[in-house]
């Protein structure tokens, strides 16, 4: 099968990564900061970025509205599960690259017509990979190497639209893979608790972003609510991602609305149909992105322009499955 | 006897290929139901796995992501993706569900983009996802989807997931671990197996009431025949009703017609 030439996006080499890690400081200091100063100082035209958790759960819903908002450009994007939140950095044509292993669809929910518009157009150059190549691109960079051996891809139109290499095992002489790493410029992450340090604390499941946030040169955490650093100290096993790998602590309440959020709140699915249906023609996809991003100043806004903390009531019962009688509750 | 749609066939059949004790990783919709009307019914111990990181959850409702909430409900673990895909590597998962735009007679798919270009696809789709990952991996890869001559195709315009890919041979030749592949194709017509020697899709049954002249009829390639063609079991009672009353009882998926 003929390979083709495909593009890396971001650094592999893990010297040049062991430079810069060198040099970022491990000192313990307060790192909050609101979300416009940290995409503003954190995130320049023409950055590779990663989002934390997977599309539509556990995303930095506040940091990607910013991110349209302040008009970023040519950024490139990993595209490792990018669901609802590829969508918001399409809404601003944020990207010009990007890693596929899945994007513009919402899964169940169906595929955005103007989000995929701009994946078909010239605007956006890509590279194929898969769900687990990319974790492992990860993993090789979170590893400090430049590479590692993978069974996946093989044989497959995804395998050679990717940028992987075929390589032979030295020990069994097996075919594999060498899928390169990936180190992005920033990775911005919702977790649920941090401290001003940036220890952060993650519920549930953690998709790639303990990979990622050793992976990339800059560390963005939303969380939804700070804690004192005793969290961390008396329970230690608390410390999903610890401080020294962040650069940056936003405390932002329900900060992946409409997003999913783990044991906090559920989905809000009217929202997101509104928006997938909003984007069946120009004019009411304009109209829509106007009214939720640009028309509002910020984060909390745009909760309130949904309905706000009533809202978020109901999709905290929906979130634990209570039963109410209302029959709005049920369709929230 | 009650009556059923070609959704509620297609699940229900599905279904019955888990057996008790072995490990599934799932996709939202269809075979998600399947997987959750065979841990209600016959396979109480199915561990289904989800490739955002839920491990052996007791699914209460539809998921509507494979990494929201429901994935995590009871569950023994949430970890990470890195550690489903290693699993998957490992060879500890038996079964994967998979779907697609196209699908071709070794039942390589395709869920990339339609059009001969792949820099200027005529249509986008979102990618492989963890699709390429569960096939080239898991053990048995049963695909459900509708059947027709846009999707069942001589040649898929992308191989997204590996099938059998040129036939016998080819999967292990492409360095893919040896005994993994397609194991059945689950339509709104008809269920397939796999031919060994040739590594192409053979009818296996037919649904009632459906004639074999319709299944080769929507069918874009040349199918394997065996010599006594069954008819499919129809979805019994207790099925219908499990899938009805705690499956899906909002009808999100087997409320859809396939076609």
């Amino acid at each position: 099968m003929r390979r083709e030439e495909r593009k890396i996006f971001t650094e592999v080499d893990p010297d040049a990564m062991r430079d810069l890690f060198r040099r970022k400081s491990k000192k313990l200091e307060n790192k909050l900061m609101s979300v416009k100063n940290a995409v503003n100082s954190m995130i320049h035209d023409g950055d590779y970025i990663a989002i934390g958790g997977f599309g539509s759960i556990r995303i930095p819903t506040a940091a990607l509205h910013e991110i349209v908002r302040q008009g970023k450009k040519n950024l490139g994007l990993s595209g490792h599960t990018s669901t609802h939140d590829c969508q918001i950095l399409a809404a601003g044509r944020c990207f010009n690259r990007c890693d596929i292993a899945y994007v513009i669809g919402l899964e169940a929910m169906g595929i955005p017509k103007m989000t995929r518009k701009y994946f078909e157009s010239d605007a956006v150059e890509y590279t194929e990979w898969t769900n687990a190549s990319m974790s492992w691109r990860l993993k090789a960079a979170a590893m400090g190497l430049s590479f590692l051996p993978v069974r996946t891809m093989l044989g497959t139109d995804t395998g050679r639209f990717s940028a992987a290499m075929e390589i032979k095992c030295p020990f069994t002489g097996r075919k594999y893979y060498a899928v390169p790493a990936l180190c992005p410029d920033v990775a911005v992450i919702h977790v649920h608790e941090a401290d001003i340090y940036g220890n952060s604390h993650i519920n549930g499941i953690i998709v790639s972003d303990v990979d990622l946030a050793k992976a990339s040169k800059r560390v963005i955490i939303t969380a939804e609510r700070l804690v004192d650093t005793d969290f961390f100290r008396n329970n230690p096993a608390n410390t999903t991602i610890p401080f020294y790998l962040v650069d940056a602590v936003i405390e932002v309440p329900y900060g992946s609305y409409p997003g999913n959020m783990a044991y906090e709140y559920y989905l809000d699915v009217k929202h997101l149909s509104d928006w997938l249906d909003a984007e069946k023609d120009e004019k009411s996809y304009k109209a829509f992105i106007n009214k939720y991003i640009y028309g509002c100043r910020d984060f909390n806004e745009y909760l309130n322009l949904n309905g706000g903390l009533e809202k978020m009531k109901r999709l905290r019962d929906l979130e634990y499955l209570i039963k109410t009688d209302k029959e709005e509750t049920r369709n929230a | 006897m009650l009556k059923y749609n070609s959704m509620e066939l297609m699940i229900s059949v599905a279904s019955r290929f888990l057996e008790d004790g072995v490990s599934v990783s799932v996709g939202t919709g269809a075979p998600c139901t399947a997987a959750m009307l065979a841990q209600k019914l016959h396979a109480p111990n199915l561990l289904i796995i989800f490739e955002a990181g839920g491990i052996a959850p007791l699914l209460p409702s539809m998921p509507i992501s494979v990494g929201d909430s429901r994935t995590m409900y009871k569950a023994y673990q949430t970890t990470s993706m890195a550690e489903i895909m290693e699993a998957l590597q490992r060879g500890m998962v038996d079964y994967c569900f998979l779907g697609g735009a196209q699908i071709d007679m070794y039942g390589n798919l395709n869920s990339t983009m339609i059009g001969t270009e792949y820099d200027s696809p005529k249509v986008r789709f979102p990618g492989s996802g963890g699709a390429n990952d569960f096939g080239s991996l898991a053990w048995k890869t049963i695909i459900v989807t509708p059947q027709n001559v846009r999707r069942f195709v001589p040649k898929v315009d992308f191989v997204t997931t590996p099938g059998y890919l040129t036939g016998p041979g080819a999967r292990e030749k492409a360095g893919l671990p040896p005994g993994t592949g397609p194991y059945k194709v689950i339509t709104n017509l008809a269920v397939f197996g796999y031919d060994q020697d040739t590594g192409r899709m053979v009818i296996e049954s037919i649904h009632p009431e459906v004639k074999l002249d319709e299944v080769k009829k929507n069918t874009g390639f040349k199918l394997l025949i065996k010599d006594e063609v069954l008819v499919t079991e129809p979805p019994t009672d207790e099925e219908l009703k499990i899938l009805r009353e705690d499956v899906d009882p909002l009808k999100l998926i087997i409320g859809r017609e396939a076609k």
